[in-house]
């Protein structure tokens, strides 16, 4: 007889219409309805929540810490991609 | 009997299932095969011990003698209840409790859908709230006895009798007494008939998904509905009331 | 607090440990001094590694333990209404217990590891949840003093370096707001009522008070690996700080509620602003950590069994699930 537990899943909430799902927790599963509902009965129990994704941990693909600096800092000396970069001229509106 | 005892007497059947069978659940806490379960059934119970103190608080008002929810649900005697057989039976292995769960919530879902059009306005608004609790509880239960039966041998067999042990219970649901009739006929309330053919439609279908044979109608006990209960309510009752009797007229 | 073993020393020297470098280690450290985050799969020490599975996973049990003492009296709640806030506030422990070893599984260790370690008896929990609940006044005690207490040291950790951890503790300290009034609610009940309510809360109070002043742990100077975790940024205050800082809440609320807290010692110190309380029966609190308070084995015990006999079912929805999936693969 087999004896490991139930596989973990990741659990994402939207906390209302109009947001993003956003990571809540994790919650152990052995199907994929269990999931859901393990997921609604314990991060939504007071009314957190008007959808709920649910994904197996080990679905999840993710950046390595040890390469975050060749992975992030590139974009950081892209300033010219935020808007406080540009001056704008005194008297110009709706810009 | 007249239409407002009848009325009355209703309000109270449906507190006294929605408390008994969470009282059992209760008596479950820090006991379920896993941490999710043990959230999941706490839900379940609290849904219960709601509806069981909207349906005592309307039914005080209905009686006119000023008891609210804890005298009626904690100051009857034990043939004053008037809940089914089939929920006061003792909780079992998780496989039993699951299909307790199923065979009610198969019919109490029924009941809610159709008492949501009733005439008494209290009720169908109270049954309305309730509904959408029963309908998740019942997908939720359900899946978990397909589980049970389609997933091992020893499962299986556990659900299976689980199943046949407490079909002789069901029958009671659906026997129309003087209550029932006369709800029905004055405030539009359910056709037993008819719920009884759609519940053995549910019933039918999530056994035979869990693999599970659906037992021989036999011999069907009875008598919850009348107050005549199995020995199991009055320890259950004596417990649950030990505070109130001890210590009379006290605020809690 | 929730993870008072904690104090006791990590006797294991895996080999991991042999290979971190000094400068790995400072580096480690200048992340932490400058308040930043730990998160699940950045580089940590072995040590912290360690002491944070132990103090979450001790935390979780606590919680799931904890769920007991409680449960004794849900199905003898005097009303429906406290039958239902005292089955909310269970479920959040084993919401909080579920948290903590999602928190956990973080750093590598399974929740069937950590589970494990507290069936076995190896792992430990709160000593406080080895006392038992007598009346339904204890329910009160609980919720006032024991959540009171457990409130203490949960605020500061939810500034703890380890992120997950922090996270956990953010929504356990937003759920648990409710646990600690609703406890001195039941006390104000009870001791605006009857004689025989009223003697029923002070009871509680007598047997709680000491157990409660146990849940910070050992006295500072006994406390030896407090100071790393203190460096780590787990662990913010100390154990005595945190201890005094209960009492000076907690002794005005007794007042309050008109009961006598049972310590011949303690007086209000004008000049300190804090009150000076007498000494805490150490030997008692050894005991009940070496497995010997009235509830140990029977806490324990109902663990086990609630373990065993979900073992069919859990293995049941295993095969169901593994079966599901053959069927969707194919």
């Amino acid at each position: 007889m087999s004896n490991k537990e139930w596989p973990l899943y990741e659990v994402f909430i939207r906390s209302k219409s109009g947001l993003s799902h956003r990571h809540a927790g994790s919650i152990h599963a052995a199907d994929d309805q269990m999931a859901l509902d393990h997921a609604r009965d314990t991060y939504t129990r007071r009314s957190e929540g008007v959808s709920i994704w649910v994904v197996r941990s080990s679905q999840i693909v993710a950046s390595d810490p040890a390469e975050s600096a060749a992975f992030f800092e590139p974009a950081e000396d892209k300033i010219y991609r935020h808007p406080t970069f540009y001056e704008i001229p005194e008297g110009v509106e709706n810009l | 009997m007249n239409k407002n005892d009848a009325l009355l007497a209703y309000a109270l059947r449906l507190g006294d299932n929605a408390l008994i069978l969470g009282q059992r659940m209760v008596e479950l806490v820090a006991a379920y095969p896993e941490l999710e379960e043990e959230l999941a059934n706490a839900n379940f119970a609290l849904d219960y011990i709601g509806q069981a103190r909207m349906f005592y608080a309307y039914a005080g008002e209905l009686e006119g003698k000023g008891r609210d929810e804890d005298d009626l649900a904690l100051l009857r005697d034990e043939n004053e209840y008037r809940n089914l057989l089939l929920i006061e039976q003792p909780n079992g292995h998780f496989g039993d409790s699951i299909a307790k769960l199923v065979l009610f919530e198969a019919f109490y879902l029924r009941q809610l859908e159709e008492l949501v059009h009733c005439a008494d306005k209290r009720i169908a608004e109270i049954a309305a709230r309730a509904e959408k609790e029963i309908r998740y509880h019942l997908r939720h239960n359900t899946q978990w006895l397909i589980r049970l039966g389609d997933g091992t041998e020893e499962s299986h067999a556990r659900a299976q009798e689980a199943v046949d042990n407490l079909w002789r219970f069901t029958g009671e649901m659906f026997a129309a007494d003087e209550v029932d009739n006369v709800f029905e006929n004055e405030f539009d309330g359910p056709d037993l008939y008819r719920i009884r053919e759609q519940w053995r439609e549910t019933v039918a279908a999530v056994l035979e998904e869990a693999t599970l044979a659906m037992p021989e109608d036999a011999w069907m006990a009875s008598g919850g509905k009348a107050g005549r209960h199995s020995e199991h309510l009055g320890y259950m009752i004596a417990e649950m009331q030990y505070l109130q009797r001890a210590h009379p007229g006290a605020s809690w | 607090m929730y993870t008072q073993g904690l104090d006791q020393k990590d006797k294991s020297a895996p080999k991991r440990e042999q290979l971190e470098t000094p400068e790995q280690l400072e580096a480690f450290q200048a992340r932490i001094d400058a308040e930043e985050k730990i998160e699940a799969k950045d580089w940590m020490p072995e040590a912290y590694r360690r002491t944070l599975i132990r103090q979450i996973s001790q935390h979780a049990h606590s919680e799931i333990i904890g769920m007991q003492p409680e449960g004794n009296w849900l199905t003898r709640a005097p009303t429906l209404k406290r039958k239902a806030i005292l089955l909310a506030k269970i479920q959040d422990e084993a919401g909080h217990g579920l948290y903590l070893y999602s928190a956990g599984e973080t750093l590598g260790v399974s929740r069937d590891q950590m589970v494990a370690g507290l069936l076995s008896g190896k792992a430990k929990y709160s000593s406080i949840f080895n006392y038992p609940t007598l009346t339904w006044a204890d329910i009160g005690a609980i919720g006032w003093l024991v959540d009171g207490a457990a409130i203490m040291n949960q605020i500061p950790l939810c500034r703890c370096s380890y992120g997950p951890y922090a996270r956990a503790m953010v929504r356990i300290c937003k759920e648990e707001s409710f646990h600690q009034r609703q406890g001195f609610d039941i006390l104000r009940v009870l001791c605006a009522g009857t004689a025989g309510q009223k003697a029923m809360a002070q009871d509680a109070l007598n047997r709680w008070w000491w157990p409660s002043l146990m849940m910070f742990g050992p006295n500072d100077a006994d406390s030896k690996h407090s100071a790393q975790s203190m460096a780590w940024k787990i662990k913010r205050f100390s154990n005595d700080e945190l201890r005094q800082k209960f009492v000076d809440v907690t002794v005005p609320q007794a007042e309050f509620l008109g009961l006598q807290v049972p310590d011949d010692d303690l007086v209000f110190d004008q000049e300190s602003g804090h009150y000076r309380f007498g000494e805490i029966d150490w030997q008692e609190f050894i005991e009940v950590i070496k497995g010997n308070g009235p509830c140990n084995r029977q806490r324990l015990g109902k663990r086990r069994k609630a373990h065993d006999d979900g073992e069919w079912v859990r293995e049941a929805a295993r095969a169901y699930g593994e079966k599901q999936a053959a069927k969707a693969a194919a």
